[in-house]
């Protein structure tokens, strides 16, 4: 005989504002079953939880239904609480009145009535509960971090200080990232390079830490704790071992109209090259597309100026297989393609750019030498205006309707760069509003505005003319004056919103997590488990899960990294026990439940069976393997002899279930 | 004047929710204290491929009027491929159930994804809206033998 208690919350007035707590625990004692029923303040606080404990003692109860919040919020802590008192946690079931009763509805007698329904269904469910032990799977100590920016970067040396070994893989030829492109940092203007590039050196000397640079996550298999991941090596056509980035065979290569994405396409580079000086792996690649050997066969002129003998055209790319226990995502940002955006002509005139362009502009490395020359002619512009949220808080369906947070920041750091340098140069913004909460953000915009007078105008552009003299026409508007402007410009400078790099949507397919409309990254939960993604052992850094600037990105970098290590320190890990069970007595081995099974937790096994009378037989039957298994159901609907089940969540509970809430 | 009797029809509605997606979606809907009908009732399953045809015909049974399942959006299923099994198998019980004379409006699939809170509830009201508009449904009889076995 089942002895039931019922435990409703208050949820302070939460639930007891919209829900007559009283009358729902009044009623609930004459169930069926039920020997126990009370209400309480606040079940989840430490009293709540003794209430529980002692009830489950006293009353001698063999399983309890709470009626309170979502079960995703605190199922875990009243299977706790009975675990405290002796009872099993898979005996415990949660009736959510919150979220999906007294929040949503206003009327009383409607809500109370609800919550009573939703108790019973819990009880129904409960009477039919089982007590279930979780199984235990072993923990692989190894991290992969997918992206070598900064987010990547950070992640694997925190990881890697705790003692555990960790693998960046990297799409392009070097780690760095977005930051390796930047030219100072703000708000205090130190060099992007110079406090980036000591970091990738750490990286390629810890012994911890491999790169797998120019390379791409293939597949993944597995779950928590024991993923298993294909990597594909992309053919670099250089020995990465025998390589010593000397850099001759970038003198010698004859082919040298490639755009060098490096730097914004703004200049070329030879068809083999070592992105930037202070690459890491300092290593040469070759352009397939570029390279005239690897076109047309005749060439070959790197290999025969390469001392170290480390051309090899004939690589091929190449899969690697490794187990990891965690994932890290952390592929990071592009600036949007500003295809819908004519009106700033863009693509009709060489003397608009984007900011990240204007960073290479600035940069001493880049196709300037940083010295700030219009790309049309070379001369040094002596009007320059900003356009801020180019794309960014765009409900037109042009752009992208958030906030990318970093533009007011570094047009900010733009104009004060540029004032700083060419004192005699104009420099205006176009802003909707200036956003710089950050610690010592605003001192550094107030300081643009009035230490480096730079023009801060409140209003959007409307177009971009490119003139006959060769100059831009910014028409615009004034919103505090009321008025239209035109400004006579040399340069225009865009602050293009940010979005995920695309990449990203193939990795969250892979990794079976999820991604929202604007292709970021879902967390966990917004507020209390921001770096982790709804699914178990993957965490996310970075701007994948939404637009962050350095110190964000590099707070969260760590954040993953010590969830990580949380992780990977455990030998053992709990696993679900609401699993699938097959009943071998009447499975007929028909193979339907393996072939849905998305995990390939299902095998079969030959098993002898009793037939009476001394007989027996040996049939094939499904074998569920608990390790593998995540509970899904699938295999369940799918068994035409009904012969699956799962724990948890039995057909027979949930019809349970669905006749109570039928009932009239 | 003549008394009229003016006894409101409330449909009971059953809504089958992954935990994943729609169940969260449904959690946010509340956390925004985004309304829809009392009368509709969640019943939390793993993934909405837990679904078993046999779940929707039992609520038919016991009288629900209207059935709606609720799961990620194709593609995002949290075990990858669930909510393609529960396309399918719905798309053949809904005809069926057509054929049996419910009429194909009282059962629904809707995608729902986590950050959807707004979504669950319009489609919750516009739901039970509908299943009012159609009015109370015929009891699916259980016909199989009865009695002690």
């Amino acid at each position: 005989m089942q002895r039931i208690g019922v435990f409703i919350c208050w949820c302070g007035s939460n639930i007891a504002a919209t829900v007559d707590v009283e009358k729902v625990s009044e009623v609930i004692k004459q169930e069926k079953g039920v020997v126990f029923a009370t209400n309480y303040q606040y079940m989840c606080s430490e009293n709540g939880q003794q209430i529980i404990k002692n009830a489950i003692k006293e009353y001698n109860l063999t399983g309890i239904v709470i009626g309170s919040c979502s079960p995703r919020m605190h199922e875990a802590t009243f299977r706790k609480a009975a675990q405290a008192a002796g009872l099993n946690p898979y005996m415990v079931e949660v009736a959510n009145i919150r979220e999906h009763c007294s929040w949503i509805h206003k009327d009383r007698a409607e809500a109370t009535e609800k919550a009573i329904i939703l108790v019973r269904t819990a009880i129904a469910k409960v009477l039919l509960n089982t007590p279930l032990a979780e199984g235990e799977s072993p923990v692989t100590k190894r991290a992969l971090v997918i992206g070598g920016g900064i987010a990547g970067i950070q992640t694997a040396l925190d990881i890697a200080e705790a003692g555990f070994e960790v693998d960046i893989v990297e799409k392009n030829a070097t780690i760095g990232g977005r930051m390796a492109q930047i030219d100072k940092t703000f708000p205090t203007l130190d060099c992007s390079a110079c406090i980036l590039t000591p970091k990738m050196v750490d990286c390629a000397q810890n012994e911890k830490i491999d790169i797998l640079s120019y390379s791409e996550i293939e597949s993944v298999q597995g779950f928590v704790g024991n993923f298993t991941v294909t990597i594909r090596k992309k053919a670099r056509y250089v020995d990465e071992n025998k390589c010593t980035g000397c850099k001759v065979c970038m003198q010698y290569c004859p082919s040298k109209k490639g755009l060098n994405e490096f730097n914004m396409n703004m200049n070329t580079r030879t068809a083999i090259y070592i992105p930037f000086a202070q690459a890491i792996p300092n290593v040469a690649v070759i352009d397939p597309e570029q390279c005239i050997k690897l076109k047309t066969g005749k060439c070959g002129v790197c290999k025969l100026k390469c001392s170290a003998g480390a051309i090899n055209y004939d690589m091929k790319d190449e899969f690697i297989e490794r187990k990891y226990g965690a994932i890290v995502v952390a592929t990071g940002f592009k600036p949007i393609d500003l295809d819908n955006f004519n009106e700033y002509a863009y693509k009709d005139s060489k003397d608009v750019i984007t900011s990240l362009e204007l960073e290479r502009l600035m940069n001493a490395a880049g196709p300037t030498n940083g010295v700030l020359l219009r790309p049309s002619d070379n001369a040094h512009p002596k009007d320059i205006t900003f356009i801020q949220c180019v794309g960014s808080r765009d409900v037109s369906g042009c752009g992208k309707p958030y906030c990318s947070k970093i533009c007011c920041m570094y047009t900010a750091k733009h104009a004060m760069l540029i004032r700083e340098k060419y004192p005699d140069t104009r420099v205006h913004v176009f802003y909707i509003d200036v956003r710089t909460p950050g610690k010592n953000y605003d001192e550094f915009y107030r300081r643009a505005v009035e230490q480096y007078d730079v023009d801060y105008i409140k209003g959007m552009v409307g177009k971009v003319f490119p003139m006959a003299n060769g100059k831009l026409l910014v028409q615009g508007s004034n919103l505090l004056d009321n008025e239209q402007i035109f400004i006579e410009s040399d340069l225009v400078v865009l602050a293009t919103a940010i979005e995920p790099e695309p990449s990203v949507r193939k990795i969250a397919t892979l990794l079976a997590t999820s991604i929202d409309t604007n292709n970021f990254l879902t967390e966990a939960h917004p507020k209390l488990r921001p770096v982790e993604s709804p699914t178990a052992g993957i965490y996310l850094a970075g701007v994948c899960q939404g637009p962050r600037d350095i110190p964000e990105t590099v707070s969260m970098a760590s954040a993953c990294a010590a969830k990580v290590i949380g992780l990977l320190v455990k030998d053992k890990l709990k696993t679900n026990p609401c699993i699938a069970l097959t009943n071998e007595n009447m499975c007929n081995g028909c193979s339907q439940c393996a072939n849905v099974c998305a995990y390939g937790a299902i095998s079969y096994i030959e098993k002898e069976f009793r037939l009476g009378g001394g007989k027996t037989e040996v049939r094939r039957v499904s074998y569920v393997n608990p390790a593998v298994c995540q509970g899904c159901g699938a295999c369940t609907v799918t068994c035409p002899s009904g012969a699956i089940d799962l724990k948890g969540f039995s057909s027979k509970q949930i019809m349970s279930e669905v006749e109570t809430i039928c009932k009239k | 004047m003549q008394e009229v009797e003016n006894k409101e029809f409330i449909p009971t509605i059953v809504a089958f929710c992954c935990n994943w997606c729609s169940y969260a979606g449904a959690d946010l809907a509340g956390t925004s204290r985004l309304e829809y009908p009392a009368n509709v009732k969640i019943i939390r399953v793993p993934c909405s491929c837990r679904v078993n045809p046999m779940f929707i015909l039992k609520a038919f049974q016991s009288g629900a009027d209207g059935v709606i399942l609720c799961g990620c959006h194709p593609g995002d299923c949290h075990y990858m491929t669930g909510n393609y099994y529960t396309r399918r198998r719905m798309s053949l019980l809904f005809s069926f159930l057509n054929y049996l004379g419910i009429e194909k409006e009282r059962t629904r699939v809707e995608w729902v994804s986590a950050a959807e809170g707004a979504r669950f509830s319009m489609v919750m009201n516009d739901f039970a809206a509908k299943i009012k508009e159609l009015g109370e449904n015929k009891r699916l009889q259980d016909l199989r033998i009865k009695g002690d076995r």
